[in-house]
Order: structure tokens, then sequence, then C-alpha cells
């Protein structure tokens, strides 16, 4: 089992004539950051939207975000991807339709990752958003309600502010998550970094340099983001409000 | 595209969908939480272990395993598999692998880190007397484990091991990647073959959701029975 090592590929220019290999990583760096940024806008406004709605006196609101919860959880994120690319573009008006699939790359496969990843992600946070709201005890919006604030107001102020702060452990693991989620855009023709990767691989024949290389670029992300929600943690702290620690979650 | 769906393509290829492409994501599901569970409880115990070394090599494990993704860890284990074959066999050059042994090989490597915080967390939820009595009975270490702390932890986990099941069954279309006939990539051979790939995806999406869908109701039956009990 011998395998010839060769780093230096990694200075080396790529076919594309647009930089070293090393380069083409770090543009592909970056697009698995704008995708991930992007999406977690998304999946960051849906969820804590649909999370807060689920734990309100509706029922009906509350089957609503149910069902919501149970579609984009249930189907493996590759095949939502494919509803997105493929599927999403036939079932909207015909214009409309023309217009995503004339879209020039990489924006064409791009937008519909940002957008599946957002509604995906969304749901795990509906998720996290409920829990935290569920944890507090129920004194806290009882008090709300006899200092005469409305449930609307009830929520801003008391319940929205304590449930986010013990939801940021989970958060950050979402965030990573999502990081590492956008990979799967690969599948639509997004040259993020494992895409590129892979291409780098197909171009060199240097399989393990590529893949090494993409390992320790997530790995030194992953650290980064870490580092980041835990600096966000120390700076949001109430003082004497301890986060609970969170029950064993499967994941991926 | 004609308009119109074409429900027919679903009804022509249901044999090929769901003998070979159904089957093999079940198989490959199957095998992977079965050589998980074993190879994630086995490293739950070295993080655990009072020697440095096996925690952190299990800890350093876990934590590579979960930091990137799924997708690069299929690409990897690809390419890496048939030199292990090789190292394995004496062989001087890498062994040729066919995806299916590819995937089974990374969906266990990968699903154990997993697992593996899974049953960490069991093993702690263990009460520590009940080893000092196994200690005090005589039993030896590994008699402790597996008399009394892992068939506890075991039970008391069962739920989230199972989720982190239903999570495996959607992680394993993820093996489109490497071109291998999994549901979804008997799906997408027949959707590109006869052109009809709004009908083939909707329709993956829909076995998909049922099948998961049953499966996490069923977890949350499972869940509130063993709740009762204790």
């Amino acid at each position: 089992m011998g395998y010839n090592w060769h780093w230096k590929i990694l200075l080396e220019t790529e076919p594309g004539g647009t930089g070293s290999y090393l380069q083409y990583l770090i543009v592909g760096l970056g697009w698995t950051l704008a995708t991930a940024l992007a999406a977690w806008i998304i999946a960051l406004t849906i969820g804590a939207l649909v999370g807060t709605l689920r734990t309100t006196p509706y029922t009906w609101v509350v089957r609503t975000g149910n069902l919501y919860v149970e579609i984009f959880r249930n189907i493996p994120l590759i095949v939502q991807m494919f509803l997105w690319f493929f599927v999403m573009p036939e079932l909207v008006p015909q214009e409309l339709g023309d217009w995503i699939k004339q879209m020039p790359p990489p924006w064409g496969s791009f937008i519909p990752a940002v957008l599946c990843l957002g509604i995906f992600t969304s749901v795990r946070i509906a998720e996290q958003v409920r829990a935290g709201i569920n944890s507090l005890p129920r004194g806290q919006h009882m008090a709300g309600t006899a200092l005469g604030l409305t449930l609307g107001q009830a929520y801003r102020y008391v319940i929205l502010p304590q449930a986010f702060r013990i939801i940021l452990p989970p958060l950050t693991s979402e965030s990573m998550n999502i990081i590492k989620n956008s990979s799967v855009a690969l599948t639509i023709g997004l040259l993020e970094l494992t895409g590129r990767a892979r291409a780098m691989q197909e171009f060199s024949f240097r399989v393990f340099e590529a893949f090494a290389a993409a390992t320790v670029i997530y790995l030194l992300t992953n650290l980064i983001v870490v580092l980041a929600m835990r600096a966000l943690e120390r700076k949001v702290r109430v003082p004497g409000l301890i986060a609970a620690a969170g029950a064993p979650q499967a994941g991926h | 595209m004609d308009s119109g769906f074409d429900f027919d393509v679903i009804q022509r290829s249901w044999g090929y969908l769901f003998r070979e492409g159904m089957t093999f994501t079940v198989t490959l599901t199957l095998l992977a939480m079965t050589g998980g569970i074993i190879f994630g409880t086995l490293l739950a115990m070295m993080r655990l272990s009072a020697f440095k070394l096996l925690s952190m090599l299990a800890g350093g494990y876990v934590n590579l395993m979960r930091s990137v993704p799924l997708v690069l860890v299929i690409f990897w284990f690809f390419f890496l598999v048939p030199y292990i074959g090789a190292w394995i066999t004496g062989a001087d050059r890498p062994v040729q692998v066919g995806a299916w042994l590819s995937a089974v090989v990374t969906f266990t490597m990968f699903e154990a880190a997993y697992y593996c915080e899974i049953m960490r967390a069991g093993i702690q939820s263990v009460a520590r007397g009940q080893v000092w009595a196994g200690y005090a009975l005589g039993l030896n270490y590994w008699q402790t484990m597996g008399q009394i702390v892992l068939p506890q932890a075991f039970r008391n986990m069962l739920p989230v091991l199972l989720t982190q099941t239903i999570i495996l069954f959607q992680d394993t279309s993820l093996v489109y990647v490497i071109s291998a006939t999994d549901f979804l990539g008997a799906a997408s051979k027949v959707a590109n073959r006869d052109y009809r790939l709004v009908e083939m995806y909707t329709f993956v999406a829909i076995v998909y959701f049922i099948i998961s869908y049953s499966l996490s109701l069923l977890v949350k039956r499972l869940q509130d029975r063993i709740a009762i009990i204790r």
C-alpha cells in the first residue's frame, strides 16, 4: 500500500487557469460560506417564527407548524435539493420556470441550494426554539400577562429573549451543520468546497491531497464558528441565568 | 417536458425501484446501524476510559467525523477503501471494491461517531453506584459493562438510537454521489432515461416521507411506553 504524497500540487495552476489549486479550494470555501450564510438567514427567520407559533394556544396554527416541520424533516436533504432544482421550475408558471432555468451558473444552482438548505434547517431551528420556549417555567408567561402585557408583548419582552439564550449551544451545532450540509449542493452543480475538492481530484489525480486539504479547511472553519459562537454566548449572557444542558439528541 | 404527470413511469419501474433500489437502501441502513452501534459503543467505552491515550484517540476520531460533511467522508472512503483492502490482504496494488462495500464501510465508520455520543450519554446516565456494586460483587470491567451498565444504557437511549437510525436511513441517499443504485439512485437512473424527473423525484420524496414519518411515530410510541415503565 504505497501512496506517493505530492503536496506541492496545491501550488500548481488549476486547469481553469484562475490560479493555484489552493486558491481554487479557497474560492470553494467562499461559496460554501455564502450558501451557508444566506441559508442561515432564511433558516433563523422561518425557524424562529414557526417554532414560536407552535407554542401559541391556537390549535390550527400549531397543527400547520407541525405539518411544515414533519414534511421537511422526513425527506432526505439530497431529495429536497432535487425537488428545488429539477421539480420546482416545472411546477411554477412557465415564464418564471424558464427564467429560473436560464439563470447563468453558478446562480442557477446557488439559489435553489440556498432555498433548500434554508428551509431544511429552519425545521431543525423551529424544533430548538420550541424546546427552548417550553423549557421556561410557565410562570414567566403568566407573570408577563399579569403585568398587563399582551401575548405578543410577553413573547417579545419575556419569553423569547430567555429562550434564545437557552438555545444558543444547539444553534452553534446547527450553524456547523448548515456549513457541512451545504456540501450536498454539489449534486445540483454548485462548486463549493467539497465539489471543488472532487473536481481537483479529477483534474490532477491527486486524490488524498485534494480531500485532505478540504478536510483541513472544514476543520479550521468549524473551529472559527465554535469560537465565535462561544464569544457570542459570553456577550449575551444574563448573570444568574444558567443555560440548561440539553438532552442527547440524534443528528448528522 | 410534456404537460401533465406521467404516473405510468412509476408503475413501469416499480420492480426496479423497490427490488433493487429500496433493497440496497434498507440493507445498507441495517448493516450500518448494526456495525455503527457496535463500533460506537466500543468508542464510547474508550472515550470514558481511564487510559488517557484511549480516550484521546476515540475523542479525536469522533470529533473529526463530526466536523466534516458526510459527502466528503463518502469520497474519502470511496478512494481509501481500496488502499485499506490492499493493506489487509497484503497486495501491492489497491484492491478493486464496488460502491456497495465502500458504502457499507463509510456509513458504519461515520455513524459510529454519532452512535458513540449517544451511547456515551447512555453510559453516563447509569448511576455510578451500579458500577461500584458490580465491582463489589467481584465482576471485572467487561462483566460489569456487559451485564450491568450497557443493557441499561442501551435501554435508556433506545429512542435516540432509533431516531439516529431514521436519520441514517435518509442519509444513505447520499451514496448517489458515488453512483450507487440505492432507492434515489435507481429513481434517478429511470428519471434520466425516460426524462421523467418531476414524477420520479416527487415519488421518491413521498416514499421517503411515508417511511421516515411512520418510523418516527413508532419511535414516539416506544418512548412513551419506556417512560411509563421507568
